[in-house]
């Protein structure tokens, strides 16, 4: 699945760029911290959002948490099958389980996320806490 | 366990069997145009309506309520809701026929009701230090909506109700929800590895923007907020206003005054820490608390003491307006102040005193055999975590269900990983938390030994261990007739 092509945030989420257009999820980290997740509420293609907005609402056994887009722009697609199926987040975090696709706006915003190996010393950091 | 019928009853569609009845009625032989219901209207029958005798239901009700747990039946540890129990004689003093009178009552019918209402706001301002109460409100998180429009008033009033609150991670979860609702965009602020708020932290946080910060004090891991003072002086200098969410007052009530420590706003849980049980569906009370600058932008109606009496205000053109029908929930109001008046002034502060005592004794009998990630002195609660234990935190709740104890909140608050949040309350005798305690070391053992035995757990409860996602995924909420199906 090609971890080493996505960029990561500190809040866990991945996001995967082809042509201006980013792919968002939560990372496999993230979905075991969440637990077995049983509701995704999903915004609506065309909203438009801006860096630090709540973009998703995700409800597991344990909690609901929001989603956080590290990136401006708009909703072009949204991931309908988790309504359904919202295990798909927990079963296939990187692909079936995609949440989001965003049109950037500000490609810079990119800049400020970790890549994979960044991101693995971070969780190594959280760990040892 | 306290249902001596430990059997799930069959559901009461199962035991249905048909041309069974409650009551027999004589065939009335009227004629149709006689019957005012449009006969459209009138069903033959209802499909699948459970056909059963008097006593059939009557055992079936009787058995399904022993299912239930309650503070009556057993120690209720849940974390930040202060299960505690409450004295009966309030109950009977609020179900006194003379208290329970029309709304719409003429006033002057209604003297002593008023009086009541102001006594406990007089209580309630002592106790708190603050100026003024309404005791409007329905429950806690109204309390906060309307103490959050009161802050937005009282801005707007200065010209400017600016746009964010702040709210620490420690927070209470109804915090942010109801800062939302009064219209303002929500900024979390992290607190420190001690579990307190720097004021450090909320400095480089504020701006012009900022209309009030939101901490629950003590927070949600039973911790005084100790930088209270130096975090209020900075808001205030800001123009910003401090509310206290005070839901948690049984950890101080009578020894620190919120008044006094720099809250602007606060409300209290009547149905939490004056006498009222708490869960059930209420009724609650969730009264606010304001300082003198505040007090005009309380919600109406407002009862005002002259010297012919009491009177009732329903119009106040400063004031956030209506918030709730007729006055707040009156009979809490009065088990609140039947509750303070048998305490008295004096032993107020002994309430705070055992809350903590009981919670701290919980906490340093466990602390050898369960994590503590806060080592922050505690005050009404304790929150330890499952790490490096060899199950999980729900595995000890579900085995504290074998033993007849309702499980301590669990996963809460969100910034401790597996946290296990108890609350013994005010009210356990030292043999309930001495059997608690030898409990919860026992479970420990168990899962020492035999870590798959737990993660079975509960074993003597009427249904074994849930699958809560399945439940949350698929629920079935009503009942189907699987012989009519298909």
């Amino acid at each position: 699945m090609g971890l080493e092509n996505l960029k990561f945030t500190k809040e866990h989420e991945w996001v995967r760029v082809e042509d201006g257009i980013a792919t968002i999820g939560v990372t496999d980290y993230a979905q075991k911290e969440l637990g077995d997740i049983v509701y995704v509420e999903l915004p609506s293609v065309g909203d438009s959002i801006a860096k630090g907005d709540a973009c998703s609402n995700i409800e597991s056994v344990k909690a609901v948490s929001d989603l956080y887009s590290q990136l401006s722009g708009e909703i072009v697609e949204i991931n309908e099958g988790l309504e359904d199926t919202p295990e798909n987040i927990n079963q296939s975090p990187y692909d079936d389980g995609w949440i989001v696709k965003i049109k950037i706006s500000k490609e810079e915003e990119l800049n400020e996320m970790m890549d994979f190996e960044q991101y693995k010393l971070y969780l190594a950091g959280i760990e040892k806490e | 366990m306290s249902n001596e019928l430990n059997i799930l009853p069959e559901l009461i569609f199962e035991i249905s069997k048909e041309g069974k009845v409650g009551y027999s009625f004589r065939d009335i032989d009227i004629s149709d145009d006689l019957i005012a219901i449009d006969k459209s209207k009138l069903r033959e029958d209802i499909k699948d309506f459970p056909e059963l005798s008097e006593v059939d239901v009557v055992r079936h009700y009787t058995n399904v309520s022993k299912l239930n747990h309650s503070v009556d039946s057993g120690f209720y540890p849940l974390g930040s809701c202060t299960m505690k129990y409450n004295p009966k004689i309030n109950e009977k003093i609020a179900s006194l026929k003379g208290l329970n009178t029309h709304p719409y009552s003429p006033t002057d019918c209604v003297q002593g009701n008023l009086e009541i209402i102001k006594e406990l706001e007089k209580w309630l301002v002592n106790i708190t230090g603050m100026h003024g109460f309404t005791l409007v409100p329905a429950a806690g998180a109204h309390g906060e909506f309307a103490g959050m429009m009161v802050i937005r008033k009282y801005l707007e009033s200065k010209g400017d109700a600016r746009k964010i609150v702040l709210i620490p991670d420690s927070a209470h979860g109804t915090n942010p929800a109801s800062a939302h609702f009064a219209g303002y965009d929500i900024k979390e602020i992290p607190s420190n590895e001690d579990g307190v708020l720097d004021a450090k932290t909320v400095k480089e946080y504020l701006n012009e923007d900022v209309a009030a910060l939101m901490m629950t004090n003590p927070n949600t891991l039973g911790i005084f907020e100790k930088n209270i003072m130096e975090i209020a002086d900075l808001l205030h200098e800001n123009g910003s206003l401090l509310y206290m969410d005070g839901a948690n007052m049984n950890a101080f009530m009578g020894i620190v005054k919120p008044g006094d420590i720099g809250a602007d706003v606060i409300h209290l849980n009547l149905h939490k820490t004056f006498s009222t049980p708490h869960g059930g569906g209420g009724p609650g009370s969730g009264p606010i608390g304001v300082t003198k600058e505040l007090v005009q932008f309380l919600p109406v109606p407002l009862i005002i003491e002259g010297k012919d009496g009491y009177s009732v205000n329903y119009f106040n053109d400063a004031g956030i307006g209506r918030i709730k029908n007729f006055y707040g929930n009156f009979l809490v109001i009065v088990k609140a102040l039947a509750y303070l008046m048998a305490l008295g002034k004096e032993n107020v502060s002994k309430v705070a005193e055992d809350a903590v005592l009981n919670a701290n004794y919980i906490r340093e009998k466990l602390k050898d055999v369960l994590d503590l990630p806060f080592k922050s002195k505690t005050l009404h609660e304790v929150i330890f975590s499952d790490k490096d234990l060899p199950v999980t935190t729900l595995d000890i709740a579900k085995r504290l269900l074998d033993y007849g104890i309702h499980p301590f909140t669990i996963y809460f608050p969100l910034i401790v990983h597996g946290a296990m949040m108890i609350e013994p309350t005010e009210t356990e005798s030292k043999e309930t938390i001495d059997a608690f305690i030898d409990v919860m070391k026992k479970i420990l053992d168990e899962a020492k030994k035999d870590p798959e035995y737990l993660k079975g757990a509960p074993y003597n409860t009427p249904v074994r261990r849930l699958d809560e996602v399945l439940a949350a995924r698929k629920p079935v909420l009503k009942w189907i007739n699987e012989e009519n199906e298909g």
